[in-house]
């Protein structure tokens, strides 16, 4: 009796005196939390969070090397009237209504392909996804050297097909004008479409994501549940039935995250348009200045850093709206298992 | 990745199926491979053959010649030491501040712990471009201007990493984490003893991605640096473009040898990239 009287009155003792504790413990885990998280909030908010404050501060003045004085939405506005701007808004959509596209598609029927019963699947991956490592600078001249006008392959290609050789990269005209021109009808200046040395850079875009794309769809198409498709073939489905029914609509979260992720990707390109087209004025009179060069040239050739912010945030703008477009569309169409 | 690899073909599909799917792909994969054939046989014609129309497909006197010029007239030897160097070191930097920070957003307890969570990964989706001009100011500002600095420090902290990293660590049990605190081992004990072990493959993740998404920069490295002894190979690269823009045989050359290196590590170790990138993916 009495040992029990003891023990529980220790007990309570002890929770009495374990509030405190706790209290202690938990000031201590929030403490030793900071020192944790110190390394990755130092460098993450002087150099990725708080700079968006700052971005945006200077984009609210004439700011050229140094400040020289607080115009308001004074860039907003001059971007608003700039058609330098827009053409590059016009460019970068055309890079993206290219790219992203063919990307996933190429992908997908590689991603798909693979995915059969197949001997030699691991040089065939190891191929597909090779340029997806090489650095896309080194890979922009390389494909600019096939694309040369006077000693390139893919010309070399176009005589042999004995079809007139062709200018690439040094091409402003755009493709539709080109193709129309060539059945002898002349179109107007708007419908000339992207010029053929952006083309020429989808090529290498394209060329160059291929791999990604692959390897997660591949994924994708390992995740869904083998039984499904059986089920599916037993009940007398055709493969193409099977794929439009069960492998499409399972595979939808990895074609919607890639959607976002190439788009994103495209809307931010630079190394490869500025690599292979040399830029801002570059030969093919400005045609493959997409909204990340004008950026760069604005920094770079004008040293105009308030307005170049001021691009930069109709570039995150941009991109926020398009990527909120397409969770509200993918939300009616994703299907999660 | 057996899973990944798992077929879903149907069982009883014809030879003729089989056959065209090879050629579908066979022919696909020489579209993928040619840029680099016709770059590392660009690299080993002569000037004169280079430069020729039509071009020959197999080099009719190979040379190493042009491999010499290029890596007499330009430091590429340092070039590559630099981009070696630089994405070493945020790769070890990410890896440290990413598994500290994933292990305190996993395990620990504090105040305002899900709304500084949120703010990392809102920066996610903020394009570079948009800080590229504060943190040019802000790398002037600090002196550091052309500098390694300069290069690594601000890309020593990927919120990549912490989000994979912590997906992870949240699918280790707590039994474990009770168990060993019962041990007496504290929260440093227990991430490198016991928690980093288990998740190597999201270590080897983060690393690789981290690793060529550095290796592979140009717009950064451009901005803050200026002297040839720091320039990293992709800004080399570029730099020779602009002198010997039409020498190609030359270039090509170049080419060649800055993309040597990756090649290299990706053929060594080919599983761990194909199984990194496909959990990029993931959400878990």
């Amino acid at each position: 009796m009495d040992a029990l009287g003891s023990s529980e009155e220790a007990h309570l003792r002890a929770r009495a005196k374990g509030r405190p504790a706790a209290r202690k413990r938990r000031r201590a885990e929030a403490l030793l939390a900071l020192l944790y998280l110190f390394p990755a909030t130092l460098v993450l908010l002087t150099f990725h969070l708080l700079p968006i404050f700052y971005a945006f501060f200077i984009s609210l003045h004439q700011w050229d090397i140094i400040p020289e004085g607080f115009v308001g939405f004074g860039n907003y506005l001059e971007l608003a009237r700039d058609e330098r701007f827009w053409r590059s808004l016009v460019t970068t959509v055309w890079y993206a209504l290219l790219t992203v596209p063919l990307s996933l598609f190429l992908g997908l029927v590689v991603a798909w392909l693979l995915f059969q019963k197949l001997r030699a699947k691991g040089l065939y991956r190891t191929l597909y996804f090779l340029p997806y490592v090489t650095s896309v600078v080194a890979a922009a001249f390389v494909w600019g050297w096939i694309f040369n006008d006077n000693y390139g392959f893919a010309n070399l290609v176009l005589t042999k097909l004995h079809l007139p050789a062709l200018r690439w990269l040094l091409e402003p005209t755009g493709v539709f004008d080109l193709a129309f021109r060539g059945l002898g009808v002349k179109l107007p200046a708007w419908a000339g479409g992207p010029s053929l040395a952006l083309v020429a850079v989808v090529v290498l875009s394209v060329w160059s994501s291929i791999g990604f794309n692959m390897i997660l769809f591949l994924a994708g198409l390992g995740s869904i549940p083998k039984e499904l498709l059986e089920a599916a073939r037993l009940d007398g489905a055709s493969e193409r039935a099977v794929f439009r029914h069960v492998t499409w609509p399972l595979l939808s979260p990895t074609t919607f995250f890639l959607l976002i992720v190439s788009t994103i990707r495209t809307f931010q390109a630079f190394s490869q348009i500025y690599a292979m087209t040399g830029g801002a004025d570059g030969p093919p009179l400005g045609t493959t200045q997409t909204i990340t060069l004008y950026l760069y040239w604005n920094l770079n050739s004008q040293t105009r850093l308030g307005y170049g912010s001021a691009v930069a945030f109709a570039l995150f703008a941009i991109i926020l709206a398009l990527t909120a477009v397409q969770f509200r569309l993918g939300k009616e169409r994703v299907v999660f298992q | 990745m057996t899973e990944e690899l798992r077929s879903g073909g149907e069982a009883g599909r014809g030879p003729l199926a089989t056959v065209g799917t090879h050629a579908a792909l066979a022919l696909g994969a020489l579209v993928m491979a040619f840029p680099f054939y016709w770059m590392v046989t660009t690299g080993l014609k002569g000037p004169a053959e280079a430069l020729s129309f039509p071009p020959t497909l197999i080099p009719k006197a190979p040379t190493l010649s042009n491999f010499r010029q290029v890596w007499q007239e330009q430091p590429f030897g340092r070039y590559l030491l630099n981009s070696g160097f630089v994405s070493t070191a945020v790769t070890l930097g990410v890896l440290v501040t990413s598994s500290l920070a994933a292990h305190a957003f996993a395990r620990m307890r504090f105040w305002g712990r899900e709304l500084l969570f949120g703010a990392f990964l809102a920066t996610m989706m903020i394009p570079f471009e948009v800080v590229l001009i504060p943190d040019f100011l802000i790398i002037r500002q600090l002196g550091w201007f052309d500098s390694y600095l300069a290069l690594i420090v601000p890309w020593t902290a990927s919120v990549f990493g912490i989000f994979l990293l912590r997906q992870t660590f949240l699918g280790i049990p707590d039994e474990l984490f009770e168990a060993s605190q019962l041990d007496g081992c504290g929260h440093g004990r227990f991430l490198f003893r016991v928690a980093l072990p288990l998740v190597t493959p999201a270590l080897v993740t983060v690393a690789l991605v981290t690793f060529l998404g550095s290796w592979n920069s140009l717009l950064w490295p451009l901005v803050v640096t200026h002297r040839q002894e720091l320039m990293v190979v992709q800004v080399g690269l570029v730099s020779y473009l602009g002198e010997e823009g039409s020498q190609y045989q030359l270039v090509m050359a170049a080419a060649t040898v800055s993309i040597l290196p990756i090649v290299v590590l990706f053929l060594a170790a080919q599983r761990h990239f194909v199984e990194g990138i496909a959990r990029t993916g993931l959400k878990s």
